[in-house]
């Protein structure tokens, strides 16, 4: 087996309030393989999103090591840590809110492979056409104003933003929860096949143990800071050992679709 | 069943970059007293243009044609109010217009195209505008947004003001519709908070929205929109914000006070799967326009349009097929 693309260990990040100490990453630790899906859920406020701004460094943690490709990862600065951020992307939950509404798609495109002197300024229209397309989208869409396309574009745009680095990983967070579930399906079949294609790992955020069965090799559920359990994501989904197992997998809303034979060949 | 609502012909349209926009288009559909309805969609659809004609909160700027009749009986919720067959306006009948509830730019009947659907015998009287017709003559049955109808939006940090306490948020909904003192309507407020569950009343009442969870808030958005002990609830993606375990408390404790208060409920929901779980029947809406309804069994079950059959496709469950292909992973 290679040697985890990350490793977190003993990850811990308090916040004061009020004269009192509170632990929102508390003692974490988990690694992911190059091309693998690990899913962090859990539910609103049990950390998952802290963990996410640690491992970007766009927070310090209070204790814990983080290693990525093989090198300390909070050991770095200026230079060196600009260098290996292109190497961990990140796609949010609201693009709209992520990009500046104004800008063009082009110009969002076009940031990521300036600053990491990735492209030529002369191969960056060329290079931002080819993103579109990685990413399902028409060339033609280079042109227009961020506030102008659809949710779903959107996102495609910001996992296009993501990819413009050649990232091995990639953190996700909460990123189909706002998508209409059609459009969800396309974005998560696009991250599936740009995975197969790049070997790109996942780190993806969610609450949503229904998207996180469909896509994640594994999963770690957090509660309070915590990770309450871990392991293969259908095994777990299937048979949670944790309370806050129990209870995501309680209240996820379920289907009854018994009797759909015959009504599907009509219309 | 005994309507509690008829919608006829409904639509409403926008005016967007000078061109006219239809967010809702010639929609028809009854709301039963007492039931649990759940309009579905994805963005765009018009579940919300809907909701919000329902409860005449729709913008100003809105061209609204067709009709909402309400039929709001004057016993106690689950009397028996006519038909809506009844040629005649009787006591029972409330005839509401959308030019009483909404902006004076609405245009109600004359041009009503309605052929397939029954039209209420009351149409010919209330074709044109209706100043100092059935409304007037019936201001009691005008259904009050607040008094009639609460609405839970789906975000509660955005419809609680950030600097009253909770409490009086509460209260000033007792206060206004029902008439009550202030102390009376504090009592009622803490009697709400405690039936929304929320812990420690007394210091809910004093708290500021800042103060609780996202589920607290809702809660607390809850407790106000139900305050005046209203015949309609509407719930407009209220849980949609909210995370899987506090979507669930929230959507069990929604059906609980609908129960007892024997209150009609109108949720609208993108999630085909949390509608099933609430709703009796289901409107299924795309593109500003009605494609199917039905009990939610039937819906689920064996929906008749593709469109039902592609949003059943595309929830993920539990049970889902996998997308992911193990290829991809190193272990």
């Amino acid at each position: 087996m290679s040697s985890p693309l990350l490793a977190v260990s003993g990850l811990t990040k308090r916040y004061r309030r009020g004269g009192k100490t509170i632990a929102a990453v508390d003692d974490v630790s988990f690694d992911i393989e190059p091309g693998e899906t690990l899913a962090l859920a859990g539910p609103s406020g049990s950390g998952k999103s802290t963990v996410a701004r640690l491992l970007l460094r766009l927070i310090e943690p209070d204790a814990g090591r983080i290693e990525f490709e093989g090198g300390d990862f909070q050991a770095l600065n200026g230079t060196a840590l600009r260098a290996r951020r292109a190497r961990v992307q990140m796609v949010f939950q609201d693009p709209l809110a992520a990009f500046n509404p104004r800008a063009s798609v082009a110009r969002v495109l076009d940031d990521p492979l300036r600053i990491h002197g990735i492209a030529a300024r002369s191969a960056r229209p060329r290079r931002i056409a080819a993103l579109l397309e990685r990413v399902g989208l028409s060339a033609d869409l280079a042109a227009r104003a961020i506030h102008e396309i659809s949710g779903g574009q959107r996102q495609r745009i910001a996992i296009a933003r993501a990819i413009a680095t050649n990232p091995s990983l990639i953190i996700l967070d909460e990123a189909v929860s706002a998508l209409d579930v059609s459009v969800r399906r396309q974005i998560l079949q696009l991250l599936l096949d740009l995975q197969r294609e790049q070997r790109i790992a996942y780190l993806f955020i969610s609450h949503d143990l229904g998207v996180i069965s469909a896509i994640a090799h594994r999963v770690v559920i957090l509660d309070a800071g915590r990770v309450a359990e871990s392991g293969n994501a259908r095994a777990v989904i299937g048979t949670p050992q944790s309370a806050i197992g129990k209870a995501l997998v309680a209240a996820a809303p379920r289907l009854n679709r018994t009797g759909t034979q015959g009504a599907a060949d009509r219309q | 069943m005994t309507a509690l609502l008829s919608i006829r012909d409904l639509t409403v349209t926008y005016r967007r970059d000078g061109s006219e926009v239809a967010a809702l288009n010639h929609v028809s559909l009854d709301v039963s007293a007492g039931e649990r309805f759940a309009i579905i969609g994805e963005s765009g659809s018009g579940k919300s243009t809907l909701a919000l004609a329902v409860a005449g909160l729709l913008p100003a700027s809105g061209r609204i044609d067709g009709r909402i009749d309400w039929f709001l009986p004057l016993s106690p919720f689950g009397a028996k109010a006519p038909p809506s067959v009844l040629p005649d306006i009787s006591p029972a009948r409330g005839e509401i217009v959308l030019s009483s509830l909404l902006s004076p730019i609405t245009d109600v009947g004359e041009n009503e195209p309605s052929t397939e659907l029954p039209i209420s015998p009351l149409a010919g009287e209330m074709s044109g505008r209706t100043e100092g017709g059935a409304t007037e003559r019936q201001p009691k049955f005008t259904p009050l947004g607040g008094r009639d109808i609460g609405f839970v939006f789906q975000d509660p940090s955005a419809s609680l003001d950030p600097v009253m306490a909770v409490g009086e948020q509460i209260a000033e909904v007792a206060h206004t519709h029902l008439g009550l003192t202030w102390s009376q309507s504090y009592a009622r407020a803490k009697a709400l908070l405690e039936r929304v569950r929320l812990p420690d009343p007394d210091a809910a009442l004093r708290a500021y929205p800042h103060q609780l969870s996202g589920g607290q808030k809702q809660r607390v958005a809850i407790a106000a929109a139900i305050a005046a002990g209203p015949k309609l609830l509407i719930a407009d993606e209220a849980t949609s914000a909210l995370d899987t375990i506090v979507q669930a408390e929230i959507v069990a404790l929604i059906r609980q006070l609908v129960a007892e208060d024997g209150m009609t409920l109108l949720f609208v929901s993108h999630d085909i799967a949390l509608a099933a779980e609430l709703a009796e029947r289901i409107a299924v809406f795309r593109h500003g326009e009605l494609v199917e309804l039905g009990a939610t069994a039937q819906i689920v079950a064996s929906p008749r349009h593709a469109y039902t059959r592609a949003l059943l496709d595309a929830h993920l469950g539990l049970d889902a097929e996998p997308l992911l292909q193990q290829s991809g992973a190193s272990r």
